[in-house]
C-alpha cells in the first residue's frame, strides 16, 4: 500500500492539487470553529477588508451590503460546495458507472438504447440543460443534485462503457465466464477495478466542474435559496457594486478558482503518475 | 583470412536502475562474415533483442551502450551520432522485424514504401526507382509482382508482408542484415518459405545475416554459426553443427534437451471407455464465411486429443464454441452426457464446471488486480465447495501445479509467464472439470518452461483421469502430449488418427506439408 502511494506524494502537481482540494475540505469540516462570525448575521454593511468591528475584532475580508462577514460566508460556503458538489458527482457516478458497465458488457440492443439516450443528453449544452431543469423543477438542494446527475452521467457512462468493452474482451473475463460467474460479479470484480485509474482522474475533474456549476447556478439566481452561504450567489449579489466594492466579488471568485485549480491539478497529477506506472509495467 | 564485415567487441548495454540485473547485454563479442548466417538464440529476457537493437544504434529508451565496439568494416558504430547513423541504416546495415504488419506503413502502397528507401539513400530518377522496386519484389518470389506493388499492407498476407519488409531491407544491398525473430509471427508453412528465401540471400548474394531467434528448430535449418545467450551474456558460440549436436555449455545442453521431439511419446494404451466429450455436427460461420464445418470429435476420459492447424483454420473458434464463449450456429457438444449447447443460460452456469479452459496468454488470462488464491478458490466455490473447503482445495492445487502455498495472497504481477500458466491450470482444475480445453496454452512460453508445463499437464491428466483437448499450431508440442491428433484446415478436419499414425504416416497432403515445414526436422 505504501509503495502504491509513494509515487503520488513525490509528484509536485499532485501535492499542490491535494493541498488546495483537501484544504477546502478541511475548511468546510471545521467551519464553525474557523469562521469568526455567524455567516448570516448582519453586523455592519459594506466594510472594507481589514476594517475594525466596533464590537471588537476585525472584518478580515470586509462585509457585504447586508453587513454579513465575507470571510465567514466563504468558510460556510465551502460547506455548501463541498457537500453538494460531492453528493451530485457521486450520484452521477453511480448512475453513469452502472449503466456504462451494463452497456459495455452486454452490448447489443441494451447498449444501442443507452448510448442513444446518452448522446441525446450530451447534444445539449450542459449549462442550458441545467437551467432548463432547474427552471422546470425548481431550485432546491435535491433538484440541483438531480440536474447535475442528469447532465454528467452520460459522459461518465461513455468512459465506463469504453473501458468495459476493452476489458470484457480479455481472457480473464472469459475465464470468469467459464467458471460460471454471474455477469454482475464479473462487472464489479473483474471489470470495474481495471477502470479505477481513468475514473479517479475524471472524478477529480468532474468534482471541479460541478463546483463551478453550483457556483454558476448560484450566480444566475438558480442556486440554493438564500440566506444559505453560497460562493456563486455571493458573486451575483456583489455584482452591482463590484466597481465600488471589488472585495464583494473578488474573494468568492478566488475561492471558486482555487478549488477548481486544486481539483484540476490533482486530476492532472494522478494521470501523470498512473501513466508513468502504466509505461513501466 | 577474410576480415569480418561486422565485428562486435566486448559490447555492453546497461539496464536502468532497479532492473533485475545491471546489464541487458554484458561483454558480447562475435564476428560476422559475408555469406554467413549467425543465429543468436536465447530465451525471453536473454538480451538478444537488445543486442540486435544496439547493432542498429537504436537501443530502447532507458538503456544505453556503456562499452565496447561495433565495427562495420573499419568504422566503430558505437560513438556515431544519430544523424551519422541514419546514413548507415538501410545502406550498409538493415533490419527485419518480427511483426511484418507493424513494420510497414498501412497508409502507403508497397511500391511507395520500397521506393522511399531509394529516395533516402540514392539519387535515382523516378523510373529507375520503380524499376528497382519491381526487381526486388520479383526476387522475393512473390506471385504477381505488379499486384503486390500496388497493394496496401492490409491486402497482403503475413508472409507476403514479411517478404516486402525483406525487400525493403535489401533495397540498398546492405552488407549486413539483422533479422529479429523474422518468422516467429508466421505460420509454419510460410515460415519455411521465408527461411528458404533468407538462405538464398546468403548463398546467392553473400549477405552477412544476424538472425535472432528463440527456436532451435529454425536454428538447425538455417544457421552457419550459433551464439547462445543467457542473462545478457553469450555463453557459447560456435559452428552450428557443433553447438547443436555437441553443445559444451550446460545451458545450451539444457535448452536443446528441452526442444520437444517430433516423435510421439509412448502413451499407455487404455481400454476403450465411453466418451466424456462428444462433438457432433458442430458448425459456425462469420457472415457467409464457414469457419467450422460439421466438426465431429469424441474423447474418452484420461486421453489427450490435439487439434493442430495453422492460424485461421478455425481451431480457436472450435475451442470457444465448445465451451460456449461464442454461440455456434448449430451442432451438439455433449460433456458427460449433457448437451452444453442446448442449455439455457442459467442451466449452463451450473454445468460450466464440467468443461474448463486454459488460455493462451499467461499475461492476459489473469486479472492483474486480483489475488490468485481467492481467484482460484472462487472457482471451487462456484463448483459448490464451502469457503473452508475452497481454501484448502486451492492450497493443495497450488502445490499440485508446482507453486508454493504462500502464493495464495499474491497478485499475477509477481509471477513469471510459466508460473502464471500454472495458476491458470489450477484455476481450471478448481472446478473439478471432466473436460479441459487447452488453447495454445504453452505457445507463449520459453522452450524450457514449455517442457515443464507440458510435463505438468501430462502428470495431472494421468493422476486425475482428465480428458484434455489440446489446441496447438506446433506439431512438436502435439507429439509430446497427444494420444490422438486431429488436423484442421479451413474449418474442416482433414485428418485424424493416433499421434503415431498422423505424425509417422500422414495421409492427407496438408498434413504432409505441415510436417515437412516443421523447422529443424532433420536435427531434433
Amino acid at each position: 500500500m505504501r509503495k502504491a502511494i509513494l509515487p503520488y506524494l513525490a509528484n509536485p502537481v499532485v501535492v499542490v492539487g491535494a493541498l488546495l482540494s483537501f484544504g477546502w475540505l478541511f475548511v468546510a469540516a471545521l467551519a464553525p470553529w474557523l469562521a469568526p462570525y455567524d455567516p448570516i448575521k448582519t453586523i455592519l454593511p459594506l466594510m472594507q477588508p481589514g476594517a475594525a468591528n466596533p464590537a471588537g475584532g476585525i472584518f478580515l475580508l470586509g462585509t457585504d451590503m447586508l453587513g454579513r462577514d465575507i470571510l465567514s460566508r466563504l468558510i460556510y460556503g465551502a460547506r455548501t460546495v463541498v457537500v453538494f458538489a460531492t453528493l451530485a458527482t457521486v450520484t452521477a457516478y453511480l448512475v453513469g458507472v452502472t449503466l456504462g458497465l451494463i452497456a459495455g458488457y452486454w452490448r447489443g440492443r441494451v447498449d444501442a438504447v443507452l448510448s442513444y439516450l446518452a448522446n441525446v443528453v450530451l447534444s445539449f449544452p450542459v449549462l442550458v440543460l441545467y437551467i432548463v431543469i432547474i427552471v422546470v423543477i425548481g431550485s432546491s438542494p435535491f433538484n440541483i443534485v438531480l440536474a447535475v446527475t442528469f447532465g454528467s452521467a452520460p459522459a461518465i457512462f461513455r468512459i465506463v462503457r469504453g473501458i468495459t468493452m476493452d476489458v470484457a474482451s480479455r481472457d480473464y473475463v472469459a475465464a470468469a465466464v467459464t467458471q460460471g460467474e454471474r455477469a454482475w460479479r464479473i462487472m464489479v470484480f473483474d471489470v470495474l477495478p481495471n477502470a479505477t485509474g481513468p475514473l479517479a482522474v475524471d472524478f477529480c475533474l468532474r468534482l471541479g466542474y460541478t463546483a463551478i456549476t453550483i457556483g454558476t447556478l448560484g450566480f444566475l439566481g438558480l442556486g440554493l435559496p438564500p440566506p444559505t452561504p453560497d460562493w456563486g450567489t455571493m458573486v451575483n449579489e456583489g455584482r452591482g457594486m463590484a466597481i465600488a466594492f471589488p472585495h464583494l466579488v473578488i474573494f468568492p471568485c478566488l475561492a471558486i478558482s482555487s478549488l477548481m485549480l486544486g481539483l484540476s491539478l490533482l486530476a492532472d497529477g494522478l494521470r501523470e503518475v498512473s501513466d508513468a506506472q502504466g509505461r513501466r509495467t | 583470412m577474410i576480415p569480418p564485415i561486422l565485428s562486435v567487441r566486448n559490447l555492453s548495454v546497461s539496464l536502468p536502475k532497479g532492473a533485475d540485473r545491471p546489464y541487458a547485454v554484458h561483454d558480447a563479442s562475435f564476428d560476422l562474415h559475408a555469406g554467413e548466417i549467425l543465429c543468436i538464440v536465447g530465451e525471453s529476457g536473454s538480451g538478444k533483442s537488445v543486442l540486435s537493437s544496439a547493432l542498429m544504434g537504436a537501443v530502447p529508451e532507458g538503456l544505453s551502450v556503456t562499452g565496447g565496439q561495433v565495427l562495420l568494416g573499419e568504422t566503430d558504430l558505437v560513438p556515431l551520432r544519430e544523424s551519422q547513423f541514419r546514413a548507415i541504416r538501410g545502406r550498409d546495415i538493415a533490419m527485419i522485424f518480427q511483426e511484418p504488419m507493424a513494420s510497414l506503413n498501412p497508409a502507403l502502397t508497397v511500391a511507395a514504401q520500397i521506393e522511399e528507401v531509394f529516395e533516402l539513400h540514392a539519387d535515382f530518377d523516378r523510373a529507375e526507382r520503380a524499376r528497382r522496386a519491381r526487381a526486388l519484389v520479383e526476387s522475393m518470389h512473390l506471385p504477381n509482382p505488379d499486384r503486390i506493388l500496388k497493394s496496401y499492407p492490409h491486402q497482403l498476407s503475413g508472409g507476403q508482408c514479411q517478404r516486402v519488409v525483406i525487400a525493403m531491407a535489401l533495397a540498398m544491398n546492405p552488407g549486413v542484415l539483422i533479422a529479429d525473430e523474422p518468422t516467429t509471427a508466421l505460420d509454419v508453412t510460410t515460415q519455411a518459405q521465408v527461411l528458404k528465401l533468407i538462405g538464398e540471400l546468403r548463398d546467392l548474394h553473400g549477405h552477412g545475416i544476424v538472425f535472432i531467434t528463440h527456436d532451435f528448430g529454425v536454428v538447425a535449418d538455417i544457421a552457419d554459426r550459433v551464439a547462445v545467450m543467457k542473462h545478457g551474456e553469450i555463453v557459447e558460440i560456435g559452428d552450428a553443427r557443433q553447438v547443436l549436436t555437441a553443445p559444451r555449455h550446460d545451458y545450451t545442453k539444457a535448452l536443446i534437451a528441452a526442444v520437444p521431439s517430433l516423435t510421439p511419446r509412448d502413451r499407455p494404451v487404455l481400454a476403450d471407455a465411453a466418451p466424456v466429450l462428444s462433438v457432433q455436427k458442430l458448425h459456425h460461420a462469420y457472415g457467409s464465411v464457414q469457419v467450422l464445418k460439421d466438426i465431429e470429435l469424441s474423447l474418452p476420459p484420461g486421453r489427450v486429443l490435439s487439434i493442430v492447424g495453422e492460424s485461421g483454420c478455425g481451431k480457436s473458434t472450435l475451442a470457444k464454441a465448445m465451451i460456449r464463449l461464442i454461440e455456434a450456429k448449430g451442432g451438439r457438444v455433449e460433456v458427460a452426457g449433457t448437451d452444453i449447447l442446448g442449455l439455457s443460460s442459467s442451466a449452463l452456469r451450473h454445468k460450466r464446471r464440467t468443461i474448463q479452459m486454459i488460455f493462451q496468454d499467461p499475461f492476459g488470462s489473469l486479472n492483474p488486480r486480483r489475488r490468485i488464491g481467492p481467484m482460484i478458490a472462487r472457482g471451487a466455490r462456484l463448483a459448490g465447495a464451502s469457503a473452508a473447503e475452497a481454501r484448502s482445495r486451492t492450497e493443495s492445487l497450488l502445490e499440485l501445479v508446482g507453486l508454493q502455498k504462500s502464493a495464495y495472497w499474491r497478485k499475477p504481477g509477481a509471477f513469471s509467464g510459466g508460473q502464471r500458466q500454472r495458476v491458470g491450470i489450477a484455476r481450471a482444475l478448481a472446478m473439478q472439470p471432466d473436460v479441459l480445453i487447452a488453447d495454445e496454452s504453452v505457445s507463449a512460453l520459453d522452450v524450457s518452461v514449455q517442457a515443464q508445463v507440458l510435463a505438468l499437464l501430462r502428470d495431472l491428466q494421468q493422476r486425475l483421469n482428465l480428458a484434455i483437448v489440446f489446441i496447438t499450431h506446433d506439431l512438436r508440442v502435439a507429439a509430446q502430449i497427444s494420444d490422438e491428433i486431429v488436423v484442421m484446415q479451413k474449418g474442416e478436419i482433414v485428418e485424424r488418427g493416433t499421434a503415431a499414425q498422423v505424425l509417422g504416416a500422414p495421409q492427407h497432403p496438408y498434413t504432409k506439408t505441415l510436417l515437412e515445414a516443421a523447422p529443424g526436422r532433420g536435427t531434433f
